[in-house]
């Protein structure tokens, strides 16, 4: 499959050097081929998506269309109308809106800190803490969630959203830290020194130095800190009991349990749920991905 | 700290007893008797091969498409930019939403799949009970999988594909080289730290699925999609037997400790870069 990939870029490459006096043609067609195929890819991507969202627009029926639809062809908003209201849809919204700005608050100032700390000072095991920071970032969340549970209840955290917040800060700040540090290591020791000299002290270095400097990696951590809370499902599943508590990825999950038939009203709420998403991920794209090569590629 | 270092402690301890959930009952300790349950639970076994066959069917499509599609892309094209969003957002969408939707897709009547294989291609002639079977229910989850996780592989092949230098490609076409030759011998060698990279979190991620299993088939029918967190996750939290779910999840922790110690050992001159 790869070999046919590259064909294009070879007849491409190999037309280089004669490019100016033969006709463009040739290189047109292979670019049109890798067009092509690449289109094919994000149709199969976003296909399942219009799917959801034209699902989301009709009236609910007991019988799924044949074919399918990927644009409504009745269109009602009665979906939408009856999650919200009837479904306490906005409730589950609120819910994931308190714990996710939250915890993207929390992380962010938690780990700006513990970052700074990391990059600038010396103290005690600062290696070997470092690495039990590293490990909490490869080891999968749901390996400890058994005890985690039996914490969250010692610590009387179960059923609140405030413990939602307390925990999702937690599994995110092994990786806002690991990125922070990164970044904060980058600012030039001559800076600090020439603060140092101008009589700064700590906190003042880290306010006016290094956090405005500091602006793209807060915003990739906030980024990832948001989608994260915002995605949550499994430890939001085995601390919330209450339903008037739920988050968006708990109601959508428990009213498909109770009326395995209503897409149209699963949709609705996945459709809303999915919004957001888009937006932070659009408006943060840059540094989403500036994110996820950080230790990717070196 | 708290939230790794202690659970991770704790978890070893709670493996070790029949724990109660009772306050007012005495957890009693039990040795090694939750291991050896679980390596002589046929179900448990279950639920290992699932998550073989599910790392099988899954992670080399998603690497080889995610580096298929990032090689595609890397050249100018129109929209590029825009692509790259569109593959990216199955990646940030919740488990739970695209779950529901491929349990929707994979519906037996007239479920999106079904109508593609037999009224488009006509391939078949009656609907495939996708989700009311081992190896279908399979084969849906892992094809979610490879849709869900592809435009991570695509975004950090793509950084990575930046990162080979154009000399090289040019010498290697200087020595007459076809673009096979050239991707074997420049671009592979060149992402070589990436690929591997890739491959051992995605590895990693197969052991981990876990909301797609329990939210398309539930690990049905019979147990017989289950995997090792669906089945894990029962056992805790349905049963309420956390000494066996803690002894588990550290059989499949003592397994990812080993993957990651291999990409360390890969890495070796990486870890460097990493501080």
């Amino acid at each position: 499959m790869t070999a046919i990939s590259l064909k294009p870029k070879s007849s491409r490459e190999a037309d280089k050097p004669s490019r100016n006096e033969r006709s463009k043609r040739p290189f047109n067609i292979w670019l049109l081929v890798r067009v092509a195929i690449v289109v094919c890819g994000a149709v199969m991507m976003v296909a399942p998506f219009m799917i959801m969202v034209s699902t989301s627009l009709e009236p609910n029926t007991a019988t799924l269309p044949n074919p399918p639809h990927f644009l409504p062809q009745t269109l009602t908003s009665a979906n939408y109308e009856e999650a919200w209201t009837e479904n306490n849809f906005a409730g589950f919204f609120g819910n994931s809106a308190y714990v996710s700005v939250l915890t993207t608050v929390a992380s962010v100032v938690i780990s700006s800190m513990t970052a700074f700390a990391f990059a600038r000072f010396d103290f005690p095991l600062k290696n070997f803490m470092f690495s039990l920071l590293l490990a909490g970032l490869m080891i999968p969340g749901i390996v400890v969630i058994v005890p985690q549970f039996v914490l969250a209840k010692s610590l009387n955290m179960l059923d609140s959203l405030e413990g939602l917040v307390f925990f999702y800060t937690a599994g995110q700040i092994a990786f806002t830290t690991f990125l922070l540090r990164a970044f904060f290591e980058r600012v030039p020791r001559e800076l600090d020194e020439a603060m140092t000299v101008d009589g700064a002290g700590i906190l003042r270095k880290f306010l006016v130095l290094y956090i405005p400097l500091a602006r793209p990696a807060l915003a990739t951590a906030a980024v990832f800190s948001f989608l994260g809370a915002w995605d949550e499902y499994v430890w939001a599943l085995t601390v919330i009991s209450d339903a008037t508590k739920r988050t968006l990825p708990l109601g959508i999950a428990a009213f498909q349990g109770e009326h395995s038939t209503a897409w149209g009203l699963v949709f609705a709420a996945s459709t809303l749920a999915v919004i957001p998403v888009i937006a932070v991920y659009v408006a943060g794209q840059k540094h989403l991905i500036a994110g996820i090569t950080t230790g990717a590629v070196k | 700290m708290l939230t790794t270092g202690y659970p991770l402690v704790r978890s070893l301890q709670i493996s070790f007893y029949k724990w109660s959930v009772l306050p007012t009952q005495a957890s009693t300790f039990i040795g090694l008797d939750n291991y050896v349950r679980a390596l002589a639970d046929p179900q448990f076994w279950t639920s290992v091969v699932n998550a073989g066959v599910y790392l099988l069917m899954s992670v080399p499509a998603t690497v080889a498409l995610g580096l298929f599609f990032a090689v595609l892309l890397q050249k100018k094209m129109p929209g590029r930019t825009l692509f790259r969003v569109l593959f990216y957002i199955p990646v940030v969408t919740s488990w739970v939403v695209v779950s529901l939707l491929f349990k929707f897709l994979f519906t037996t009547d007239n479920g999106a799949v079904n109508w593609f294989i037999t009224d488009f291609l006509s391939l078949s002639d009656h609907a495939v009970p996708w989700l009311e079977q081992r190896w279908t229910g399979l084969i849906a989850i892992s094809l979610l999988g490879i849709w869900k996780n592809l435009g991570w592989c695509l975004v950090v092949f793509l950084a990575s594909l930046g990162g080979v230098g154009e000399e090289l490609y040019e010498a290697a076409a200087l020595d007459g080289a076809n673009a096979w030759h050239k991707f074997v011998h420049v671009t592979l060698p060149g992402i070589r730290g990436t690929l591997l990279f890739v491959l051992v979190l995605q590895v990693i991620g197969a052991f981990n699925v876990f909301p797609s299993v329990l939210l398309m088939t539930n690990g049905g029918p019979a147990g017989s999609t289950e995997v090792p967190l669906t089945y894990m996750y029962k056992q805790a939290f349905s049963f309420l037997d956390f000494g066996y779910g803690s002894a588990m999840s550290f059989i499949l922790a003592i397994f990812i400790f080993v993957v990651s110690f291999a990409q360390f050992k890969f890495f070796g001159e990486k870890k460097e870069a990493l501080r």
